[in-house]
């Protein structure tokens, strides 16, 4: 069931936000008319094809393209030398950071090839199979180095090293040796050995984490050409144009201005689009060949050079009092970075111990390089992680206290004016309503049969605002242009056209909203931090309250009254307080058809650092069948409670509940990168990488919590990455409840599962309670 | 690359022959397409079969079902008659894939591909399909579970390819299934699937039993002592058990990406009692 809005406080009455229209992309997304990457095509384009490392790594002793560049129809290829070296710079993508010394050493290899797939040349030619054939033809020369993958050997002493010389940062002395440890976080408050002095109960446990990938159906794409006089255009699938015009500008050192970026329609994008990589050697080869060259990436080529997230392992200790109360957490995380630093290690310590109210807090992360493709930001970046080893020890020791286990959360749960470890005391936030919501949920209290469980897990995630700007433009005949900068991945145009119709008291119809290409509009941050509904929303009552003010005037002007005089109500101007009646109200297309006569063109624009970004929480509940013979989980029943602040589109809000929850399921039970001992990823494909399929899955249930953000004017709180926070935990709990063991290893797969199942029965475990029929 | 679709056998034959590159026979292409477009195979010549009369026609004749080789599953899923004479291999070709390739999919392709794994190989051992050959030298049939040799190795010669299936038609007290074990509920490969084809008298006793395993060795097994394990029962637990234990014993599984040695030999058990169980409660229906 979709339906629950749960109000908690009382609203003025909206006419149009909470609602459920259709979406302003919907018929060209059914249709198949929509234009996503692969669908832009120029007329004499070339195809340009990318050849990657075979091995996990290797040094790149040299190069010969001659052999390719001789073959017939092949008209540029790029290589290292083709990109000029960036120093060490740290800039924002998303939620996580990126140094550009990397960026130019991950779109294309330099000293060394660092993981399996790994871009070394790229060549454009006049067709996919010359492009093919010239591929085999370029001379590598390697020389193979030692590889590794895990992250204990990674940070063992003598590990093979993929960076020479690096020592890890944010240690106190800093170390001597050069290590696979990019750096070392910590975030604290009180005193943990204080803390579990006080303690009546305390539980501590390892976890692991595989790295699993966003899993988005479109894969990346582009087409980029550059004319003659250096100006450049590329079409592509990204989360953020500004950020693709940026970080190409640079590599290619191009002024920004002579690149213009626009963001096609996007197959999914789930943090794994807010990077570079086919971008810039496009933009290259194109300014080689002189012509339009267009980039596809196979699906094997997206999961063995793009994404994924970290794989972890991690320790959490938590100790409470015999009435419930959480007295001190303590963690350890090491991340798996991939082949450069950047790993989400520091939200994912940030969030860990978020959703409860503890005074003594200590989490320590590590973040490390293997020879493995570069993490890129997936859905609350690190957050999953390390709440799925948090919410299975908060439930074990929910299990030891013999406490219900949403009552012991909402014992120690995160409320306004709690201190977060990582800083800042919250506002009005949503988890206290969450809990209960869940509490009073018909899932909570309906029966299980015989080798079912339920898992209950909470979930946060910090949200952002950043630099926006929207524009909108009033038309002749009344109607409207809104643009906005930030990509539609999850139905923002409704949400923006819908919060616009709000604030002009006019029908959504009446305005047609444009994901503005980077030349049409100010600087816009990437859609990412689940910003865009707050950010660009913000923007857009901004300029929709300018339109307003402009409209007054106007009329004012026209009607020779002051401008305090006249009131806008209902999409219609007309004089008020002592001059009512005094004119009969004009429309906004009476407005609009004089706009010339009373000076000039309407537009409303807003160009902002969207502030006031709030977090939000959520709670899932889950129940699981476990089969005791073959040890297969399936997922009986699945409940979404999060709140949202308030739900711009409840359609759509749902939608990211549903979706966050379905790809926790899949990371929870299937998905993983499956490495051979030769360094090469064995499953780079959907067959052998499973992301679950609709079949697997129930409807997921959802509640909307709507515990307003004072920040914004509609009360919007980011949503879109919390819903994949608490599913690992609350299916591992659930799977905990129908076995009576502990799993402490994702994903929860049918051979892991049935060996844990063998091993209880092999040493007649009390706790374990599966039957076989 | 050549493409030729001929109209009869010999003539298929002839191009097959004559080919002096790869030559690859296509039915639905479900598994054809895929391979060249990862560059795994890069035929020389592709000869669609899918006009040839005989591969696309089932008929039903005193001695069984003649079920061409080049008949879709979609196709197969329409046979009413078929699917009441052996439910679990019409189950069992329905399981390949999704909606979309089952208008594709042929049991051809799916014997041919010589996948370990295919999900119509161990129903058809179950059924005792034979299957019919044509080749330069003419026809020869050869039981299904002698055709494939090792992954993606056939004994098909050069220029031979399979016309069609024969299966006998199901007498009383006669039931199949098929089941296979997968981590998802559909668009996965089987890490381990099990055919059963029982035979009871009156009384409810196995009278004759075939057991076929896929996913669980280098090619499709079909297990005899398994199925003799069964003969004489009623099904009951220790018939099971020791039907079980034949299931595990026969198998010579890998560790890969889609599961470990001890997994798939364990629940090769478990799924082919399952499948009995269904097998067993058709015979008697
Ligand atoms: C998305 C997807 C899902 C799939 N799911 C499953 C599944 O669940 N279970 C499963 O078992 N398979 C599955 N497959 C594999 C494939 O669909 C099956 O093996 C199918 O039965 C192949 O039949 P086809 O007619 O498409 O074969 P084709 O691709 O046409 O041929 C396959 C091979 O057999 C040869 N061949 C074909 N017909 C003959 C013949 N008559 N004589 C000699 N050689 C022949 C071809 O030369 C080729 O080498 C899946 C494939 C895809 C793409």
């Amino acid at each position: 069931m979709q339906e629950t809005v749960k109000k908690l406080t009382p609203e003025p009455e909206y006419k149009i936000i909470g609602t459920r229209p259709q979406r302003p992309d919907g018929v060209d997304k059914v249709t198949g008319r929509a234009r996503f990457g692969a669908d832009h095509n120029l007329p004499g384009q070339l195809t340009g094809l990318v050849l990657r490392s075979p091995h996990p790594h290797a040094n790149i002793r040299s190069i010969d393209v001659s052999a390719a560049m001789a073959l017939p129809g092949v008209k540029a290829i790029v290589t290292r030398d083709d990109f000029k070296d960036q120093g060490s710079e740290f800039v924002p993508a998303g939620e996580m950071l990126i140094n550009y010394r990397d960026v130019v050493r991950n779109v294309m290899a330099r000293e060394r090839a660092l993981y399996e797939g790994h871009a070394v040349a790229a060549v454009a030619a006049l067709s996919p199979s010359i492009a093919k054939a010239a591929l085999k033809l370029i001379k590598v020369d390697y020389e193979i180095l030692p590889h590794v993958l895990d992250v204990d050997e990674a940070m063992a002493p003598g590990a093979p090293i993929l960076h020479p010389g690096m020592i890890t940062a944010g240690m106190d002395p800093a170390p001597k040796r050069e290590s696979n440890v990019a750096k070392r976080v910590e975030f604290a408050l009180g005193d943990v050995a204080k803390g579990f002095a006080a303690a009546d109960v305390i539980v501590e446990r390892h976890f692991e984490t595989k790295s699993v990938h966003q899993g988005y159906i479109e894969p990346h794409a582009c087409l980029a050409t550059v004319a003659e006089d250096g100006q450049a255009d590329i079409w592509v699938s990204t989360q953020g144009h500004w950020i693709v015009r940026a970080h190409c500008a640079r590599l290619l050192g191009m002024d920004i201005s002579k690149i213009r970026v626009t963001a096609t329609e996007i197959g999914g994008g789930f943090g794994g689009k807010t990077v570079v990589y086919l971008e810039p050697l496009a933009l290259a080869l194109s300014r080689k060949a002189g012509k339009p060259v267009k980039m596809t990436m196979s699906r094997d080529e997206v999961f063995r050079a793009t994404g994924p997230t970290s794989g972890a392992k991690m320790r959490i200790k938590i100790g409470a009092t015999k009435d419930g109360r959480i007295v001190a957490c303590d963690g350890e995380l090491k991340y798996l970075a991939g082949a450069f630093q950047g790993s989400p290690v520091a939200p994912g310590c940030m969030c860990a111990f978020a959703p409860y109210d503890v005074d003594h807090v200590k989490i320590v992360g590590y973040d490390v390089v293997s020879n493995r493709p570069k993490v890129a930001a997936y859905r609350a970046p690190g957050g999953p992680i390390s709440g799925y080893a948090v919410e299975s020890v908060i439930d074990e020791l929910a299990s030891k206290l013999k406490l219900d286990p949403i009552a012991f959360r909402l014992k120690n749960a995160a409320r306004q004016g709690t201190k977060a470890a990582y800083g800042p005391k919250f506002g009005p936030v949503g988890l206290v309503e969450s809990l209960q919501a869940a509490q009073s949920h018909d899932h909570w209290k309906a029966p299980l049969k015989v080798n079912q469980g339920r898992g209950i897990a909470a979930g946060f995630w910090f949200n952002i605002g950043g630099e926006t700007t929207v524009s909108i433009a009033l038309n002749e005949d009344g109607t409207l242009v809104l643009m906005a900068g930030t990509p539609d991945i999850g139905g923002l145009r409704a949400s923006l056209c819908m919060m616009a119709a709000e604030e002009l008291g006019i029908g959504m119809d009446a305005i047609r909203v444009t994901i503005a290409d980077t030349q049409s509009l100010g600087y816009n941050f990437l859609t990412g931090g689940s910003r865009s509904t707050f950010s660009s929303g913000m923007g857009v009552v901004e300029a929709s309250r300018s339109i307003v003010k402009q409209v007054c005037e106007r009329a004012a002007k026209l009607w020779e009254l002051p401008t305090d005089a006249i009131e806008y109500v209902d999409g219609s101007v007309r004089p008020a307080g002592a001059n009512a009646g005094k004119h009969p109200p004009m429309t906004l297309k009476q407005v609009a058809a004089m706009a010339g006569k009373t000076g000039g063109p309407i537009v409303g624009s807003s160009s902002i650092n969207a502030h006031g970004a709030a977090p939000s929480f959520g709670v899932h509940l889950c129940d699981v069948e476990v089969d005791p013979e073959t040890g297969r989980t399936t997922i009986i029943r699945y409940t979404v409670i999060q709140d949202a602040g308030r739900a711009i589109h409840p359609a759509y809000v749902e939608g990211q509940y549903q979706g966050g929850a379905v790809q926790g399921i899949g990371w929870a039970l299937n998905e993983e990168y499956v490495y051979g001992t030769d360094g090469k990823l064995q499953n780079a494909g959907f067959l052998d990488y499973r992301i679950p399929v609709a079949s697997d899955l129930p409807m997921i249930d959802t509640v909307i919590v709507e515990v307003p953000n004072p920040a914004h004017p509609y009360g919007v709180r980011g949503i879109g990455e919390t819903p994949i926070v608490p599913p690992m935990g609350a299916i591992a709990n659930a799977i905990t409840h129908a076995t009576g063991l502990r799993f402490q290893s994702l994903p929860m797969s049918p051979p892991k599962v049935l060996a844990a199942i063998d091993a209880a029965r092999a040493v007649g475990d009390v706790n374990f309670k599966l039957k076989v029929a | 690359m050549r493409y030729e679709a001929p109209e009869t056998l010999e003539a298929a034959t002839a191009l097959l022959a004559a080919e002096m590159g790869i030559a690859r026979v296509l039915a639905g292409g479900t598994d054809l397409l895929v391979q060249m477009k990862t560059d795994m195979v890069d035929p020389a010549l592709v000869v669609d079969l899918k006009r040839i009369g005989e591969m696309r026609t089932i008929t039903k004749a005193v001695d069984g079902f003649h079920i061409g080789a080049a008949v879709s599953g979609a196709e197969l899923k329409e046979q009413v008659e078929l699917k009441q004479h052996w439910p679990g291999l019409v189950e069992a070709a329905n399981l390949i894939g999704s909606t979309q390739i089952q208008g594709r999919a042929t049991l051809g392709g799916n014997l041919c591909n010589a996948s370990p794994a295919a999900d119509s190989i161990p129903a058809l051992i179950a059924a005792n399909a034979t299957v019919s050959i044509f080749g330069p030298k003419g026809r020869r049939q050869l039981a299904v579970e002698d055709v494939v040799l090792a992954p993606r190795k056939t004994a098909l010669d050069k220029g031979e390819f399979v016309v069609s299936f024969h299966i006998p038609l199901r007498a009383k007290g006669m039931g199949d299934a098929y089941l296979r074990f997968i981590p998802r509920t559909e668009m996965d490969i089987a890490v381990v699937g099990a055919g059963i084809g029982l035979k009871t008298d009156p009384s409810g006793v196995i009278t004759a039993a075939r057991i076929g395993l896929g996913a669980v060795a280098s090619r499709p097994l079909h297990v005899k002592a398994a199925g003799d394990a069964l003969v004489g029962s009623k099904l009951d637990k220790a018939a099971v058990d020791k039907m079980v234990d034949a299931v595990r014993a026969a198998c010579k599984p890998i560790d890969d990406k889609r599961g470990t040695i001890e997994f798939r030999i364990k629940v090769a058990g478990v799924i082919a009692a399952r499948a009995a169980a269904i097998a067993y409660d058709r015979a008697r229906t």
